[in-house]
Formats: structure tokens, C-alpha cells, sequence
């Protein structure tokens, strides 16, 4: 754990206690059970808007508390500890990024305030396939008038507005797009974490271009992948501590089954990777808070190095549980799907091996 | 950060500067320490020996070690400007080894004062060298089934046993080492004594390992004499000794991670010159890629890992317990590192000696060799493991491993 400033601290434990009493898994099982259509408990969004969260890098002018990503981070963290689903990476990390990154005055002003307050949700939409491709984009903009297709949108059903890459003269740009425009027209996608995610059709609907081209995306990327690691951090946490009482509990041959060497040294694999991943991911968002130039290497590593370790926490959490981690009713298979997803949001460990080598020169 | 600025500091700065200016000699700008060299057949030359006794009578080569016992008395801050200062004139660092990085730690915490009378002030001023008599021949993973024995014989211990991977034991002066004071208990019936190494009942034979000469020795102990004085910590008390001594080893061995040992290319670019590119800008063979990447990464979050531990050491109340993991974190990416150096270089990878293989070459290939050992010495990787299972994740230990 990084060494926090005092106000650190407090949003830290703020989270952790919020997300305790209010956000168990429970709830997010609760949430799954009832269908709910957004992929989130609106409620409970709102009581973590009203606590700031949704502002915590948006700029005070703007409503915010401008308190950076590292901090954002801490609540992520949290948050992924216990699943807890929300739009508080679309919008309050990814949408944020995009209109703070590349907004003008009268669009942060027109956005920057709702996201903040939580009133409105900002999704981000570039994916048009299979696989996190950002740099291939058939979407176009000609006259003010964008159309296309995106895929897995996260938060798709909950937005009130989207930013959008297209090209426009063969040149990629952000275009923000209001999801009320009788141009959009959004399916919702049933995952198999249970979040929310759309595919949306863009049919000469009304976009406004935001200002930094190919760059600006990039940025924006890097923030959501940053982000979105460090969810993974609290996820892949969780999973292993829960996975290391059940060593300590579990009672086979007469021991507890932890007794046992070889499920000892794949104990002590898993915390060793979790050690590397959480330098790996403060690292990339202090590298984000302090505009380093080595930014995208960096947030590339988090996004592969936390990757590679929530899968194989995810995958060790239902092996070392044995048949019990087979059911629907144990949290394990929870955490198993969410590692899949959020592995393949915004590139995969593939996706960042190939991007960080392509930075080094070979 | 507080105590990176200051004008007091300021003012030090410039005192160590003008000191290292005024007492290092020019003919050893730049030049490798002769500490670090394996074979020490030659004589230190007059310069050398000069700027050791410059640095040992200042105490700055063990800058934060008590003023009483020749260490230099500095705080922390104060040491990295030591540091620094030295490194910025091209000079190195004289007083070193094991009497440094693991004896003189734990004897300053254990020791009497009339112990670390004794031992302390002639390591600041690097007269004496150090062995660590620890490993046996049946005693390696499993420590404390130690068997070399001391007896008690009124004013002295005697000595009869052997030791094994004894570092450094042909150039050693002192050996601080484990024995055993009492067979009917195992961790309880050891103790920690110090005693001379130029002595009739000592004999050292060094080890030539896979990778050709070591600097490892066994040792043999007959009859050999330890003065009462010279037990550390209480009869049958050892272990715990021991075990401090084991931390300050295992965190110098860490630190070690960082380079490869093969002639000082990165393994990147060893890459790109016997592999190549392909149009695209990748390296040719894919597979490889893949490998060398991951591992790349894998050493940057290592390094990420190593920053972040030294910053919670500092500014959190507990140590880090990142810590435990750098041992085998660490060990292992150099090792994987080593294979691939050999793998790049294909065939030239493969030469033992001669003019038909450079000397990036070469020494890859006895780097890859003797880097096996990193996983074992030190703890190895499996006891290592052990460690964080019963100490950092609190499973049930059932192999005493410390």
C-alpha cells in the first residue's frame, strides 16, 4: 500500500467501510438475482455520488474534488473487494477523463457538474469487434452526423451520453453523442458477470467533437485501464484472502488442508504476484497523477501484470475450494467471470504485452 | 521527504564533497572496487589501500553504524549523501563484504559492548574479513539440523565438524559461525561463536562449481579453538541470532536482481542483434517475444516493488511486507533472464572458452551456470516459500523452517 496523505486515508476507509455495511457481495448477488436492468443498484450509486466519488478527479470549478487517480483508485479498490457494480469507471474515471482531457469550456460545463453529482452517466464507446482493436475504427463522422456500430460499451444502458471515436477525413476523434438522439439505438448485452454492457447503432446521430484527435484517445484509454486495474487489485485481494481462510478452515485427512505444501507454495505464488501487481498499478496511476512521460509503458504493465494475476487468483480461488467453488451458490464463480471481463476490457494481457514491447523498440 | 532538504544538509553536502575531492585518488576514477573482484591473488596497489583508510577512518563506509564502534554516526539522509557523493566522483565504496552486509548488523544488535569493541571498528576500517559458517553437508535447507560441535573446555570451545559453501572462507580472517552446544534439542542446542580462521585446526578447500572457479569453500574444523569471549548471545541461544543474520543476508542477496551478469547488454537488445526485426518492427521469432516481454515486465514490477517497500519502510509505521516476496521474485526473473541470453545467442550461446566467442558470449554462458544458484543459497526458493506461507499468510508450519 502506498504511503496516502491524510485525506487519502479517509476516502480510503470511507470506502472500505461504506462498502462493508452497504456493498457485500450479497448485494451484488442480489443484483444478479433480481435482473436489474442497468447492471447496477441505482440506489446505491446514488449514495456513493452523494459521497463525492463520482468527482474525485473531476476539477472543483466543475463540481469535483480534484483529488486525482490515485485516489480514485483507493475507492476502485475497495469497491472490486466486494464486486460492486457501478458506473463509477465509465463515467466518473473514463467519461470524466475524456471531457477534462478534451472537452471545451461549454462542454465541461454542460457535463462535468452531472458526472460529478452522479446525475448523469458518461460512457465510452471505441470497441467495434471482438477484441480491445482502438486504433481500427469504422466509424464515421461526416457533417456532424455520426454513425457506426460499438460493442460492449460498459455502461451502455445507463448513459446519457456517450464519447464516441470515429473518423472524420480518415483522422480519429472523440465525438460525444447524447443517447437520447433518435440516431442511437441501444441493445442491452447479457455478460456472464452480470454487469452492464450494450452494443449501440449509430445512425446519423447529432456528435460534438471533443479537442486531441488519436492522443486524446489514448489517454482516455489509459486512464480506464489504470482505473479498472486497480478494481481488479480489490477483486483479485478479496478472492485470495477468501481463498486463504478456506486453507485455514477446510479440514481433509484429519488437517486443515493449508497444512499441505503444495497448496502452501501456490498460497505464497498468488501473494507474491499480488505484491508485484499493486506496485504495478499505484505506479501507473501516480504515473497518470504526475503526467509522466513513460505513462502508457506503465499503465500497460498494470493492465497485463494484474491480468495475469487475477486470472490465476480466479482460477486458484475455485480449484483450492474444490466442489463447493463449483456452485452457484459460493461467491467463487463471482469472481472467476469477473476476472474474465475485466481481462478483456480495454485490452487484454496480450493486447499490453505487444503495446509494451512495441514501446521498448522490439 | 523532509529530510531530503534543509540547509544543514546542504552544508554536509558540500563538506563530503570537498573531502571525497581532497582524499580520492585520481588514479582510481572510474575503476571497478576491488572488493567485488572473486580472485584476489594481487596485492591492493598503495592508492587503493590509502583510500580505504581515508573512508575507514572517517566510519563513512558504514555511515549509519554508532560513532563509538568507527561506524560514521549519520543519520539516514545523511548516508545517502555519502553515497551519492562518492558515486558522483567516480570513486567506490571500500569497506564492504560479509563482516558488513550481515555480521556487523546483528553483532551491533546482540553483541556485548566489549564485543562490538572488539569486532566492530576493524570491519569500518575494512582490516578484517569475514566467513559465514553456517550450511553443512546435512544441513543445508534444514538449517538447524546442524551438527558441527563445540565443547566446552573451561576457558574455550573446541571445535570439530565441517562446513560447506563458505563464501569467501580463503581469504577470510574471522569466521562467525554455528554450532552446536546441545545434542538433545535441536533450535535450543545451538549456539553462535566467532573465531580466527589463521589457526592449526582450520582447513578450507575451495569448490569449483559448474560454472568453473566459485568462491565457495568447505572447511574443515579439528580441534579448532573459539575463546569463551567469543559466543554471541547466551549458550544454546544461536537460532535467534541466526535468523536476524539470515534477513540481512537475504536482503543484500535481493538486490542483486537487478543485473544479469552477462557482460552488461540488456538481453533486449542482445535480442535485437541476433534475432533481428521483422518489417513491422518486432523481434523475428514471436515466441520469444512473448517471453521477453513478460519478463521484462515482470522485472519492472520487481523494481516497482523494491521502490515501493523502501518508500513504506519510511513513511508507513510497519515494514512492508512486499519484503518477503523479493527473494524468489527476484531470483527467478534473473534466472529466466540468463536462459534467454543463452537461447538469443543460438550456437555462440554455447562456448566455454576461446577466441571463437566473445566475451558477452562467454560469459552468458558461465552467468546462466552460476546464476542456478540463486534460487538455492540464501534459503532456497522452496524454504523461501515456506517463510511467507507460515509468516506472512499464517498457514501451519510443518517443517520448523525459519
Amino acid at each position: 500500500m502506498a504511503v496516502l496523505t491524510e485525506e487519502q486515508s479517509m476516502l480510503r476507509d470511507a470506502a472500505k467501510s461504506w462498502v462493508q455495511e452497504k456493498s457485500p457481495v450479497t448485494a451484488f448477488r442480489k443484483m444478479r438475482d433480481s435482473g436489474a436492468e442497468l447492471g447496477y443498484d441505482v440506489a446505491a450509486w446514488n449514495e456513493m455520488a452523494e459521497m463525492g466519488w463520482a468527482g474525485v478527479i473531476v476539477p472543483e470549478e466543475y463540481g469535483g474534488s480534484d483529488f486525482g487517480y490515485l485516489s480514485l483508485g483507493l475507492v476502485l479498490e475497495e469497491l472490486g473487494r466486494t464486486l460492486t457494480a457501478s458506473p463509477l469507471l465509465a463515467s466518473g474515471l473514463a467519461g470524466a477523463s475524456a471531457l477534462i482531457l478534451g472537452g471545451s469550456d461549454e462542454q465541461k460545463q454542460a457535463w462535468l457538474p452531472k458526472i460529478a453529482d452522479g446525475s448523469a452517466v458518461v460512457a465510452l464507446a471505441v470497441d467495434e469487434g471482438p477484441h480491445h482493436r482502438p486504433e481500427k475504427v469504422e466509424a464515421t463522422v461526416s457533417g456532424g452526423k455520426l454513425s457506426g456500430k460499438k460493442v460492449f460499451v460498459l455502461e451502455g444502458m445507463a448513459a446519457d451520453v456517450f464519447v464516441v471515436s470515429a473518423t472524420e477525413g480518415g483522422k480519429v476523434e472523440l465525438y460525444l453523442v447524447k443517447a437520447d438522439d433518435a440516431g442511437v439505438t441501444r441493445t442491452k448485452l447479457s455478460l456472464a458477470d452480470s454487469r452492464g454492457a450494450a452494443n449501440v447503432v449509430f445512425n446519423g446521430a447529432a456528435a460534438e467533437k471533443l479537442t486531441g484527435g488519436a492522443a486524446l484517445l489514448d489517454k482516455v484509454l489509459d486512464r480506464a485501464r489504470a482505473g479498472l486495474s486497480a478494481e481488479m487489485l480489490g477483486a483479485a485481494l478479496q478472492a485470495f484472502e477468501i481463498t486463504l481462510d478456506y486453507l485455514k478452515t477446510r479440514v481433509q485427512f484429519g488437517q486443515v488442508i493449508g497444512s499441505f505444501q503444495a497448496l502452501q507454495h501456490r498460497a505464497a505464488k498468488m501473494f507474491t504476484e499480488l505484491e508485484l501487481s499493486r506496485s504495478a498499478v499505484e505506479a501507473a496511476l501516480s504515473a497518470i497523477d504526475n503526467d509522466a512521460p513513460d505513462t502508457a509503458e506503465l499503465v500497460s504493465l498494470a493492465k497485463a501484470k494484474m491480468g495475469d494475476t487475477f486470472h490465476l487468483v480466479s482460477n486458484e480461488m475455485v480449484q483450492m475450494h474444490g466442489g463447493i467453488g463449483m456452485t452457484d451458490a459460493h461467491d467463487a464463480g463471482f469472481y472467476l467471470k469477473r476476472a474474465r471481463a475485466a481481462e478483456a476490457a480495454f485490452g487484454n494481457q496480450a493486447f499490453h504485452r505487444d503495446r509494451y514491447a512495441k514501446i521498448q523498440g522490439y | 521527504m523532509a529530510d531530503f532538504g534543509g540547509t544543514d544538509l546542504d552544508t554536509f553536502r558540500k563538506e563530503v564533497r570537498e573531502w571525497v575531492e581532497a582524499n580520492f585518488p585520481a588514479s582510481l576514477k572510474g575503476k571497478p572496487n576491488p572488493m567485488a573482484r572473486e580472485e584476489r591473488g594481487s596485492e591492493p596497489s598503495a592508492d587503493q589501500e590509502a583510500w580505504r583508510k581515508a573512508v575507514g577512518a572517517k566510519g563513512w563506509g558504514t555511515p549509519t553504524w554508532p560513532k563509538e564502534y568507527g561506524g560514521g554516526g549519520l543519520s539516514g539522509a545523511e548516508a545517502r549523501i555519502v553515497q551519492g557523493e562518492i558515486a558522483r566522483a567516480g570513486a567506490y565504496n571500500p569497506i564492504g563484504g560479509m563482516g558488513v552486509m550481515m555480521f556487523g548488523p546483528t553483532l551491533l544488535e546482540y553483541g556485548t559492548d566489549a564485543q562490538k569493541q572488539e569486532h566492530i571498528p576493524p570491519i569500518c576500517r575494512g582490516e578484517i574479513a569475514w566467513c559465514q559458517g553456517f550450511s553443512e553437508p546435512g544441513a543445508g535447507s534444514d538449517l538447524a539440523a546442524l551438527s558441527t560441535k563445540a565443547e566446552d573446555k573451561g576457558d574455550h570451545f573446541e571445535i570439530n565438524g565441517s562446513k560447506i559453501w563458505t563464501s569467501g572462507a580463503q581469504w577470510a580472517d574471522w569466521c562467525f559461525c554455528l554450532v552446536r552446544t546441545d545434542t538433545s534439542k535441536k533450535h535450543e542446542g545451538i549456539s553462535f561463536v566467532l573465531f580466527t580462521m589463521h589457526q592449526p585446526g582450520v582447513e578450507v578447500r575451495p569448490i569449483p562449481l559448474i560454472a568453473g572457479s566459485s568462491p565457495f569453500c568447505e572447511t574443515f574444523f579439528t580441534n579448532a579453538r573459539a575463546e569463551k569471549k567469543d559466543l554471541v548471545g547466551p549458550l544454546n541461544g544461536g537460532w535467534t541470532i541466526a535468523k536476524r543474520l539470515l534477513q540481512h543476508e537475504r536482503s543484500g542477496l535481493t538486490g542483486a536482481g537487478g543485473g544479469l551478469g552477462s557482460g552488461g547488454k540488456p538481453i533486449e537488445v542482445l535480442a535485437k542483434e541476433y534475432v533481428g526485426l521483422d518489417d513491422a518492427g518486432r523481434l523475428a521469432d514471436s515466441d520469444l517475444r512473448t517471453r521477453l516481454v513478460t519478463n521484462a515486465m515482470n522485472m519492472r514490477a520487481f523494481q516497482q516493488t523494491a521502490v515501493r517497500a523502501m518508500v513504506e519502510a519510511k513513511g508507513n509505521a510497519s515494514p512492508s511486507s512486499a519484503t518477503s516476496i523479493m527473494k524468489n521474485a527476484g531470483t527467478q526473473l534473473i534466472q529466466e533472464r540468463h536462459e534467454m541470453a543463452l537461447e538469443i545467442m543460438g550456437h555462440q550461446g554455447l562456448g566455454w572458452d576461446g577466441d571463437d566467442f566473445s566475451a558477452d558470449e562467454l560469459a552468458a554462458v558461465r552467468g546462466w551456470l552460476f546464476g542456478k544458484a540463486f534460487t538455492i543459497f540464501g534459503g532456497s526458493q522452496e524454504v523461501q516459500s515456506n517463510i511467507v506461507s507460515k509468516r506472512i499468510l499464517g498457514l501451519p508450519d510443518l517443517t520448523q523452517a525459519k
